[in-house]
């Protein structure tokens, strides 16, 4: 039992440790890159369960990180007032669900509280997942990839063409997220060390739910489902219900991480939502190892932290794309897991006889 | 008693028809055997009974419920377990995941339960694993428990293939040639673990290329040429039956 | 609406579908000879634009349109031989993931050298206003080459496939590589000639569409989505039915503009492309039997 979270120590440990070093050098910005590191790596976890485990590839869930991070950000900065007198308007009144706020020309606004339209927000992230996934997971290969490809750029397009979703600008000026007391999640710096700790305790508690997943009676027939589906069926495993239930799960992971990163940041755009993104979360997957957690949370935290503390520069596309092409074709087994002279040799000699032949 | 019944079962692929107008039952606690030449339809058959492919026509009767328009999963849950001929392990599973997989429809945690390690999702992964360690004991591969599958030897993962589907609890079992591949010693053993299997209480309806070993083991045989079924009978009548004489020896 | 406007948009969903078969051809060489979808096709036409409009400035139109898609074959061929020769029985899932980093490469490689400027070629007869009269609409004569090079270009690859040598060994290896490798015919050669080949119709595809639609470093994904779409829709690996598919999809994106927001116009055509793959993934002229046979 005690056995099972031992590998949490050390992660708990370097939180903590990066934490300590920060402050100590005086080098606390730093965190801000981490917090949303942690981020991205919450989705990120979520899809490795989807590619990795269940073996069904997704190049659609920066859509998903974008319904969760968009709606949020519509929902707690876009005026009611204008509806004041209406039904709907008086129901949520009730509900308790709105709250007043300020647009930036100070003029006071109504709009809905932040844990609505978090909830709000994953709800219709799942939901979409859901009525994408039932006919997308009967695909494979290709087919699979090129659906979910098609609903990432869809939903990129909808928010780049939706006056509601602020076009190209995206949308800005998003309240602070409290969560409980004074604990908020938001960009103001004096509260910088409190939401990085807000953004790993969800991260671990994501690795620790997907943990136990995967070494359950569930986590076996997704991994199955992997090795041979037609066998997973022979063996009672309802493979479509399977697929499906795991692909919205992680849509609901990518929907949260959308949700806290925009209120952390108080604005989101619509890169957020592009093809790239999906691809780089892929890529990140692919590096850390597919069916490996550890591998791509690990990984997801690294490269994230290097692409958004600016060092691959203007070839932040180019360098993922790269590290795409060089995992797939020398380790597709994860970084972690390359014994790099070997597979140099065998590059050479099989080359050399392409050659030949 | 008959626990599977197929009526005029028909499967055509485009012109092809692969199994033709086949009627045949088995009853409870026999071994069965489908033989005939290659490409006979025999693994088409067993394709149709478990779910894998859909019949074109005919009607599929397993105790009380009709089989033909359900899926796969569902067959099994009834309690109908196979193994197949290219065996398939799950990749990247140990043998012992691999048997526990087969416990699946005998177990019930659900994304949530599993997802926050409740007791009693606990419970229940501790009684998944001790039955499959169990079933790996009876057929003497324990040791390789948390050998990752495919990397096993031949026969093991047949006997691996075979724990699985014995985890399921079947009331059938399903087996696709389960001696192909293994030498005579082993093919001997399998004769024995196959009548073992029976003696637990579960029917046997199995497609076999050793003769001697459908001979040995068979309590029923049914014959089949090109998709249809041309005899069906016990071994002894079999052996002297001239129409199977002559397609397996030619005119 | 008028029969002029009516005629304008025909025209139109015409051009565009005619591209698109083209990439979708392109898409079903590769798939036939490789089980593989090549998710770097759209590269394959921006490249062609790029190049041939990089190369007007020394060279005449039809040397610079010539000297742009001998490069992209090579390119082509480079992406073959780098990255797909030498696997030996890859995943689904593994070469899905390298051709779509072979994309943003080419992508990313483009950016740096051309920038995000939009460029396009010349009209290669007259210019933008320069128009023929049909039924009372204005048709830029730039439509008609590019129907034309798009009509020679599937009539030359058909004559290819089914006379020449070199094209039946390329369609044995599709129908089975075992027995074409037991048949003498180097599968991996073909393998390259097919990237090769779909390399060349994408290039020159990209350089005569360019005075009409304009040619920019990112214009390969939608291209390849589009193209897919029409794959899919005609049948994967089915050349006709990508003629008819293509034009189909090109003529409903033409009317769709009249009906949506432009915004709106490659959601369109990638929602045909959700419901498609949801519905009929077999496409509407392919058999249902026929596509249990592919692995996927």
């Amino acid at each position: 039992m005690m056995k099972k979270y031992l590998p949490f120590l050390p992660l708990i440990a370097f939180v903590v440790c990066v934490h300590l070093l920060t402050s100590w050098t005086g080098t606390l910005y730093y965190l801000t890159q981490m917090t949303m590191s942690a981020y991205y790596a919450l989705l990120i976890i979520g899809l490795c369960v989807v590619m990795g485990y269940a073996g069904q590839i997704s190049l659609g869930h920066a859509g998903f990180f974008a319904i969760g991070g968009y709606l949020s950000a519509a929902l707690t900065t876009r005026n009611l007032l204008p509806f004041e007198d209406t039904a709907v308007l008086r129901m949520l009144d009730a509900l308790g669900v709105l709250m007043k706020g300020q647009d930036i020309y100070g003029e006071v606004i109504v709009v809905i509280t932040p844990w609505a339209a978090c909830i709000t927000a994953v709800c219709v992230a799942a939901l979409l997942a859901f009525f994408i996934g039932v006919p997308a997971l009967k695909l494979k290969g290709h087919y699979l990839a090129m659906a979910t490809l098609g609903f990432g750029i869809i939903i990129y397009r909808v928010v780049l063409a939706s006056e509601y979703f602020g076009e190209a600008d995206g949308i800005s000026e998003v309240p602070p997220f409290v969560l409980a007391g004074s604990l908020a999640v938001s960009g103001d710096f004096s509260e910088r060390i409190s939401n990085y700790y807000i953004a790993w305790v969800l991260v671990i508690a994501g690795v620790v739910l997907l943990r136990n997943l995967i070494d359950s009676r569930v986590g076996r027939a997704l991994r199955a489902i992997h090795g041979a589906e037609d066998a997973a069926g022979s063996m009672g495993v309802d493979t479509a219900r399977y697929k499906l239930h795991v692909f919205v799960l992680s849509a609901v992971f990518a929907a949260i991480a959308g949700v806290f990163m925009t209120h952390y940041n108080g604005s989101i755009g619509p890169s957020e939502a592009g093809v790239m993104k999906s691809v780089r979360y892929v890529a990140i997957v692919a590096v850390g190892g597919m069916a490996h957690l550890w591998g791509a949370l690990i990984m997801a935290i690294i490269l994230n932290f290097l692409s958004l503390r600016g060092v691959f520069g203007s070839y932040d596309d180019a360098v993922f794309g790269l590290i795409l092409i060089v995992i797939m074709l020398f380790a597709p087994n994860g970084l972690l897991r390359i014994n790099l002279r070997s597979k140099l040799q065998a590059f050479f000699s099989r080359a050399k006889r392409a050659e030949e032949v | 008693m008959a626990l599977l019944r197929l009526e005029k079962l028909h499967k055509r692929f485009g012109g092809l028809k692969a199994v033709n107008d086949v009627s045949f039952a088995v009853n409870e606690g026999q071994i069965k055997a489908v033989i005939g030449p290659n490409g006979a339809g025999k693994t088409t058959l067993f394709n149709l009974i478990a779910g894998s492919l859909p019949a074109s026509s005919g009607s599929i009767t397993f105790k009380k419920w009709q089989l033909r328009r359900k899926k796969s999963y569902q067959i099994a849950a009834l309690g109908i377990a196979r193994t197949f001929q290219n065996i398939k392990m799950f990749n990247g599973m140990t043998a012992l995941e691999n048997v526990m997989v087969g416990r699946h429809v005998r177990s019930g945690a659900g994304f949530l339960s599993s997802m926050f390690h409740t007791p009693w999702a606990r419970r229940e992964e501790k009684e998944i694993r001790d039955r499959s360690m169990e079933l790996l004991d009876l057929l003497d591969i324990a040791e390789c428990a948390d050998v990752e599958a495919t990397s096993l030897a031949f026969g093991q993962q047949r006997a691996v293939e075979l724990a699985r589907a014995l985890a399921l609890e079947p009331d059938l079992i399903l087996l696709d040639e389960p001696a192909a591949g293994l030498n005579i010693y082993e093919t001997a053993e399998m004769g024995r673990l196959i009548t073992r299997i029976r003696d637990l209480g579960i029917t046997v309806l199995l497609v076999e290329h050793d003769m001697s070993l459908v001979m040995d083991i068979s309590d029923e045989i049914v014959v089949l040429s090109f998709g249809e079924k041309i005899s069906e009978g016990l071994p002894s009548e079999i052996q002297n039956d001239p129409e199977v004489i002559k397609i397996y020896l030619g005119e | 609406m008028t029969l002029e406007l009516f005629i304008q948009y025909i025209f139109a969903g015409i051009t565009y579908g005619a591209i698109y078969a083209i990439v979708a051809i392109g898409f079903n060489i590769i798939y036939n000879t490789t089980g593989i979808i090549n998710f770097a096709q759209g590269e394959f036409v921006m490249l062609g634009g790029m190049i041939s409009i990089s190369l007007i400035e020394y060279l005449n139109l039809p040397a610079a349109i010539a000297l742009a898609v001998v490069i992209t074959m090579i390119i082509g061929a480079l992406v073959e031989i780098i990255f797909i020769r030498w696997l030996q029985g890859p995943s689904v899932l593994r070469m899905i993931i390298i051709t779509i980093g072979v994309s943003i490469l080419i992508r990313e490689a483009a950016l740096h050298i051309w920038g995000e400027s939009v460029r396009s070629l010349p009209y290669f007869i007259g210019d933008e206003i320069t128009s023929v009269s049909i039924l009372g609409a204005h048709i830029s004569p730039q439509v008609f080459c590019v129907l034309a090079v798009c009509t020679v270009m599937m009539l030359l690859l058909g004559v290819f496939f089914k006379t020449t040598s070199v094209g039946r060994e390329m369609r044995a290896c599709a129908a089975n590589s075992t027995a074409a490798i037991l048949c003498g015919i180097n599968t991996r050669n073909m393998v390259t000639l097919s990237f090769v080949l779909s390399a060349a119709i994408g290039a020159l595809a990209g350089a005569v569409m360019s005075p009409i639609t304009y040619s920019q470093y990112n214009i390969g994904t939608g291209l390849a989505i589009k193209g897919f779409t029409v794959a899919i829709l005609g049948g994967l690996g089915s050349s006709g039915g990508a003629v008819i598919a293509g034009l189909l999809l090109g003529i409903i994106e033409a009317f769709s503009v009249s009906v949506l927001p432009l915004a709106f116009q490659e959601a369109i055509s990638i929602a045909i492309l959700l419901l498609i793959l949801f519905i009929r993934p077999h496409g509407l002229f392919g058999s249902k039997d026929a596509a249990g046979l592919k692995q996927f």
